[in-house]
């Protein structure tokens, strides 16, 4: 379904001549791309190599020396181990909640279709406003279900207490993912060959053996697709939620790579070091595409 | 066998709706709330059934905005989310369907080069870059306009790539018949290729309006009149004072009214949801 990678290998026999008219065509999009995206992308770049002195006056080439202070400061490598620590949870959290969804989805149930439109939709609500939700849910003074955890003796302040801010953090990021895994997981089950179950139950495997020997591995193009997926989401697209619930706090309980990128940022001063953080996000979000793009290669083979 | 069978349907219907009311409870509480006094919710005295303010709140909501200093009718933050998703939707797809053509049906110097250059902004979403493109957005004057709000987020590669995959699977003999009524590159653009793209460009779009109209760092970074603001900017803006004088039940309703039209489009135009994520799903 992923478009072709590599378009020389197929090209159209039958095509218009024109010397001026494709430029023209082409002209738009690569005007927006070259401003807004190659141009901001080789500033960062550049700035990362450079120092500024505290009055904007002068700057010299300084080679890595924002990347090593970067690595120095102990706030950034923390950032670091927590972005990967809210990847990670999320990720896991999320797949497994949907994918138990989409196996009892799968089944041949009566309103099959219905059970599908009322998990997808949340989807489309935005990270902030998922931020609201849950924030005004387990607020620790007026949230209902604050309420109820302190009635069972739980000492629950996200507020104030930082590992509470993160898991509050995961399980609101978890629970929009869910509609976006269920998705695609359903359609991974679907496109599984009704027979295999069948040589699998003739084969005298129980339900739940028959889905661990020969669901699950079946499945697994859809499970690390999905899970480079859930990944780049948890290091991009939770920034509405942690913006909205916590800004990054208690102390820097929930700030990750990209949220300290925009608060160092709304600082000023360090543009330097601003920028080497970018880079760095960008030669992350590099990796993360470059796995999931050998992955879909493995996935036309398979 | 067959009664187990039965059993572990059961079982499988009642997993699914606890996964539903999982997933539907944060947004009942929200509607819950979007209908009771504001004292009651702050004193942690909240009911979990609605309330009889539903139409004061959302009056108020929509046409006043909150009481506090930065107060904008969230109406008003609606229509600029309106008009910037669909600047995203229109002006991406726009852009996007004639460089695919020009690469597809075209044979020009530098064209691979140009497709690597536009195929190559795959990688990098707009957050990683974000105070470059500030930079610039602010040097073209277009802070605090629909233009800089939509223009940088429209450079991605996705569409392109999507109709380039699609204009391959066109056969040849299309082009053959039209040339022969004596149709040039515009016309069989026009009265061929566009209209058989019109369900690919109607899933693009749906996919693209829901994530024009979820934007949130950049509007909120690039916006700094409150009369330009969006709805996810915001609502961030209701709830930055302190929690006494937070007014929750504007905040669910607002929160409420930032969700009805993606969640309308994908339950609506479910199979063209569908479609459309799977297909540009990078």
């Amino acid at each position: 379904m992923r478009p072709a990678i590599f378009p020389d290998l197929m090209q159209k026999q039958s095509i218009f001549q024109s010397k001026l008219l494709p430029y023209a065509l082409v002209a738009p999009q690569l005007a927006i791309v070259l401003i807004f995206f190659y141009w901001p992308a080789a500033q960062a770049v550049i700035q990362s190599f450079l120092l500024q002195d505290a009055f904007g006056l002068s700057t010299s080439f300084v080679w890595f020396d924002n990347y090593l202070d970067l690595f120095k400061e102990p706030t950034y490598f923390e950032a670091i181990v927590r972005t990967f620590i809210f990847s990670f949870a999320i990720a896991v959290s999320s797949l497994s909640f949907a994918l138990l969804l989409a196996v009892m989805a799968d089944k041949p149930l009566r309103g099959g279709t219905l059970y599908r439109t009322l998990l997808i939709w949340p989807y489309a609500v935005a990270p902030p406003v998922v931020g609201v939700l849950w924030i005004f849910m387990l607020h620790p003074s007026l949230g209902v279900l604050a309420r109820y955890l302190r009635a069972m003796g739980v000492d629950w302040n996200p507020l104030l207490n930082g590992d509470q801010a993160a898991l509050l953090i995961i399980l609101a990021a978890a629970w929009k993912q869910i509609s976006y895994n269920f998705l695609f997981f359903l359609a991974g089950l679907q496109a599984i060959p009704k027979s295999v179950h069948e040589a699998a139950a003739i084969d005298g495997a129980r339900p739940m053996r028959r889905f661990w020997t020969v669901t699950f591995p079946l499945l697994s193009p859809t499970i690390f697709f999905l899970l480079v997926v859930n990944i780049v989401y948890a290091f991009f697209d939770t920034f509405g939620i942690i913006d909205t619930m916590t800004r990054g706090g208690p102390g820097k309980a929930t700030e990750t790579l990209v949220y300290k990128v925009y608060s160092d940022g709304l600082l000023g001063g360090n543009l330097g070091g601003s920028a080497a953080q970018s880079v760095i996000l960008m030669v992350i979000v590099i990796l993360l595409t470059g796995i999931q793009f050998r992955f879909v290669e493995r996935k036309v083979t398979y | 066998m067959v009664e187990e069978e039965g059993f572990r349907r059961y079982i499988a219907h009642i997993i699914l709706w606890i996964g539903i009311a999982i997933v539907a409870f944060p947004v009942y509480l929200a509607i819950v709330a979007s209908t009771q006094d504001n004292a009651a919710i702050a004193n942690g005295q909240m009911s979990l059934l609605p309330g009889g303010h539903f139409l004061e709140t959302y009056y108020q909501t929509l046409f006043v905005g909150t009481s506090g200093s930065t107060r904008e009718p969230v109406l008003n933050m609606m229509l600029n989310s309106l008009i910037m998703s669909l600047m995203i939707a229109i002006g991406k797809i726009a852009i996007s369907i004639i460089s695919a053509y020009a690469i597809v049906y075209f044979r020009f110097p530098f064209r691979m080069p140009i497709f690597w250059i536009i195929f190559l902004t795959l990688m990098l979403p707009v957050e990683v870059r974000i105070y470059p493109t500030y930079k610039i957005v602010a040097d073209l004057h277009m802070l605090d306009s629909y233009a800089g709000l939509s223009l940088p987020l429209i450079a991605s590669a996705t569409a392109t790539l999507l109709f380039r995959q699609f204009f391959m699977t066109v056969p040849d003999e299309l082009l053959e018949a039209s040339r022969i009524d004596g149709a040039g590159p515009f016309r069989f653009f026009w009265d061929t290729l566009l209209p058989l793209s019109r369900t690919n460009m109607a899933a693009l779009f749906v996919i693209l309006f829901i994530l024009g109209w979820n934007q949130y760092l950049w509007p909120l970074l690039i916006t700094t009149r409150d009369d330009m603001q969006t709805i996810q900017v915001g609502i961030r803006k209701m709830i930055t004072t302190t929690d006494a004088l937070t007014e929750w039940p504007v905040v669910m309703a607002t929160a409420l009214l930032a969700m009805l039209p993606p969640v309308f489009v994908v339950v609506v135009m479910q199979k063209l949801f569908v479609r459309g994520l799977v297909e540009t799903e990078k």
